[in-house]
């Protein structure tokens, strides 16, 4: 008979909880009970929740038990969960359950269903598909399809992709580069982790049909150090898809040549802006660039440069293979194709949905997230990491949908979407958000490096009384640092600090005055 | 000037003093000759160094300075510019706790109140038993499992106080970095 195939994600999230134990008591209890098994460490599906999640495949596809503790493992066996049988963590099958059924993944198609570590799964699951019918092209004819399936910056940004990629292929030099941004230092944000870590062959992928479309031959993935799983995971897969003539010289036979590497970060969150992020490759210190020149014209090493985010890159090989229509149809407005977005803080549900733009926040967070984790009322959500506004309720009808967001002076950045019950202290968020500046600012601007230290001086005062004469000045010390700043970190703080206080008022009342808060419950 | 004369070879190389161990002074040496080649090459350096030290000893900036033909004030500048590497040693565990605004929203605060009074140290300083080096960190990517802390490089997720303690009291029995 052959061995029962049973799925343990290998996903440091899941492995957050426990992952690794769970695997471990199966191999044991599989070994005690002389059942043949075969183990296989996959991505996360991104039903986080429910992690450490086990699958079973069976006749009837692959069964669902979770969360299963190393303790239950025991118990799993007796159920003869090897089966797919009933049991109290049992869920059915993994692609029935309603909050991955509904969900249309097209860059996560693969994540939580291969084994990253192998290429001959990924080619299984109709990997290298887009680069082979990219081999085929012209550089101007991948450029053209990947300006119109319209897709657009995933890392923030939203700026779109295909007119990117057509500066750097119409400039003339001797060296050309594809950067990958996987500083992915937004706090609520984990899909460039998530995919890195479970589907990074998707992600080589797409940095090769970049290079092929634009000339260049050298790849960086700039990786932020707090993610040593998707170094490991990113630099075994770069080791096979070399071993299999997928990277380097004349890759697939096509005569084209695409050198990739992966590079650690320092812990600065400014490197996730492209030009300092450049910077950082190049070995300096990680400050902000003047624009222009443009990082297409003269970006790594002062060579035409395409510098994109993960998902971005990861988001090319289904164009390739799927067409540009294919992808565009998915959307709503300029907002093309789909968003991985990701619910985290105090929320039910926590994990990654991927969905075409146009959701509302509160189908998200409610029919997606289950309300918040404390069951206590959602009071504030702050959307695009800690760059983002915070809405309140009312604001939760919002679709998911870069202009939609612009309109409200709120961004759906990279798609995280981080939940506080009615225990948050807004004035507390507003003061940490120039705080968070102050420590991250590269001080190459003033208003960002001094205007954070004053602004956490401000909210201070603001809250120890003398609260209208502080708050203008707070106001006016945000439009300074929105119109002046060089980058987005000291143009785009105002908009956590602003959105506390406009929708939050309440909270900024002196401390004696204030009604209490209920105070937390855990 | 006779062109008689031999001609001297002026060493350019001056070694630059330094307070470096034999073992610290070759790490370094071996990871510049390994990597200064590499376009860029002071990131994976500083990254080699602090992974075969421990840190990056202020003593093995003139050092690397020589072998990558840049000023201190260049190496100085970019070491001194990220967070990540440590001009001291650190304790035999390093723990960096989440302080971004998703942990925040599942108790973050608290927690890092609690390892601080628990652990009688702020961020950026060790145990007196030189077990636990206690650094703050945003966003380790865990954002719907928090609190989270990365114990040396494993992430935990779901840190509750007493979770909290019982990962310290298990690094503290470990010796060194586990992973």
């Amino acid at each position: 008979m052959n061995p029962v195939k049973i799925y343990v994600s290998r996903d440091s999230a899941a492995c957050s909880v426990g992952a690794e134990e769970t695997a471990r008591a199966i191999v044991a209890e599989a070994a005690k009970r002389e059942v043949a098994i075969e183990l296989i460490r996959n991505g996360s599906r991104g039903l986080l929740w429910l992690e450490p999640l086990v699958e079973v495949a069976t006749a009837a596809g692959r069964m669902a038990y979770g969360p299963v503790g190393a303790g239950d493992v025991a118990g799993l066996f007796d159920a003869d969960f090897i089966h797919g049988a009933a049991h109290p963590l049992a869920h059915g099958p993994t692609a029935d359950m309603p909050y991955l059924k509904n969900q249309e993944r097209l860059t996560f198609a693969r994540v939580g269903i291969t084994d990253p570590r192998s290429l001959a799964d990924y080619l299984e699951h109709g990997g290298y598909r887009g680069l082979d019918a990219a081999l085929a092209m012209e550089p101007a004819a991948i450029v053209a399809s990947v300006t119109a399936s319209g897709l657009r910056g995933r890392g923030g940004a939203a700026f779109p992709a295909g007119i990117k990629w057509k500066t750097v292929l119409g400039a003339a030099a001797i060296q050309k580069y594809i950067v990958c941004n996987a500083d992915e230092g937004d706090s609520g944000t984990f899909s460039d982790r998530m995919l890195m870590e479970g589907d990074p062959f998707v992600l080589i992928e797409g940095m090769t049909i970049a290079g092929l479309a634009t000339g260049a031959t050298r790849g960086y993935i700039y990786l932020r150090w707090e993610y040593p799983d998707a170094k490991i995971a990113l630099d075994a897969a770069i080791a096979a898809a070399y071993a299999g003539h997928y990277l380097g010289e004349n890759l697939r036979g096509g005569g084209k040549t695409f050198d990739l590497e992966v590079r650690l970060g320092g812990g600065a969150y400014i490197c996730g802006e492209e030009t300092s992020l450049l910077e950082s490759l190049e070995g300096k210190r990680g400050q902000v660039r003047f624009k222009p020149p443009l990082p297409a014209l003269q970006g790594l090493f002062g060579k035409p440069t395409v510098i994109n985010n993960v998902i971005t890159l990861a988001s090319v090989p289904i164009i390739l293979d799927r067409g540009a229509d294919y992808y565009q149809h998915f959307g709503m407005g300029r907002s093309r194709g789909t968003l991985p977005v990701q619910l985290a803080g105090n929320i039910r549900h926590g994990g990654l949905v991927e969905l075409a733009f146009g959701l509302t926040l509160r189908e998200l967070l409610y029919d997606y997230g289950g309300g918040s984790l404390s069951s206590r009322p959602i009071r504030a959500v702050q959307v695009g990491g800690p760059l983002g506004a915070y809405l309140p309720e009312s604001q939760f009808d919002t679709r998911l949908d870069y202009e939609a967001f612009a309109d409200i002076k709120a961004m759906l950045g990279h798609g995280g979407i981080v939940v506080f019950d009615d225990t948050v202290d807004m004035a507390a968020q507003a003061r940490y958000a120039m705080e968070f500046c102050a420590v991250e600012s590269c001080g190459k601007c003033t208003p960002c490096r001094i205007g954070s230290t004053r602004g956490v001086e401000v909210i201070d005062r603001l809250m120890a009384g003398d609260a209208a004469r502080q708050e203008a000045l707070l106001r006016d010390l945000c439009e300074t640092l929105t119109y002046g700043s060089l980058c987005a970190l000291g143009g785009l703080t105002p908009y956590p600090v602003l959105s506390a206080l406009n929708h939050f008022h309440e909270d900024f009342v002196t401390s004696g005055t204030r009604h209490a808060r209920p105070a937390a419950v855990r | 000037m006779s062109s008689k004369a031999p001609r001297r070879v002026i060493p350019i190389k001056v070694e630059p003093p330094s307070a470096l161990s034999a073992a610290e002074r070759s790490a370094v040496l071996d990871a510049c000759v390994r990597l200064k080649n590499l376009p860029g090459a002071l990131m994976p350096l500083f990254h080699a160094v602090q992974e075969a030290v421990g840190y990056v000893p202020k003593d093995s900036v003139p050092l690397i300075a020589r072998e990558l033909n840049l000023s201190l004030a260049e190496v100085h500048g970019v070491l001194s510019f990220y967070h990540y590497f440590r001009k001291e040693p650190a304790g035999r565990h390093v723990v960096h706790l989440c302080r971004a605004e998703a942990c925040q929203a599942v108790g973050a605060v608290e927690l890092e109140a609690h390892a601080k009074r628990s652990l009688g140290i702020d961020f950026h300083a060790t145990t007196a038993d030189g077990a636990i080096t206690l650094e703050p960190v945003y966003c380790l990517g865990n954002c719907a499992l928090g609190p989270s802390v990365m114990i040396d490089d494993r992430l935990q997720g779901r840190v509750s106080n007493s979770r909290f303690d019982d990962l310290i009291a298990r690094a503290r029995k470990s010796a060194v970095n586990p992973s």
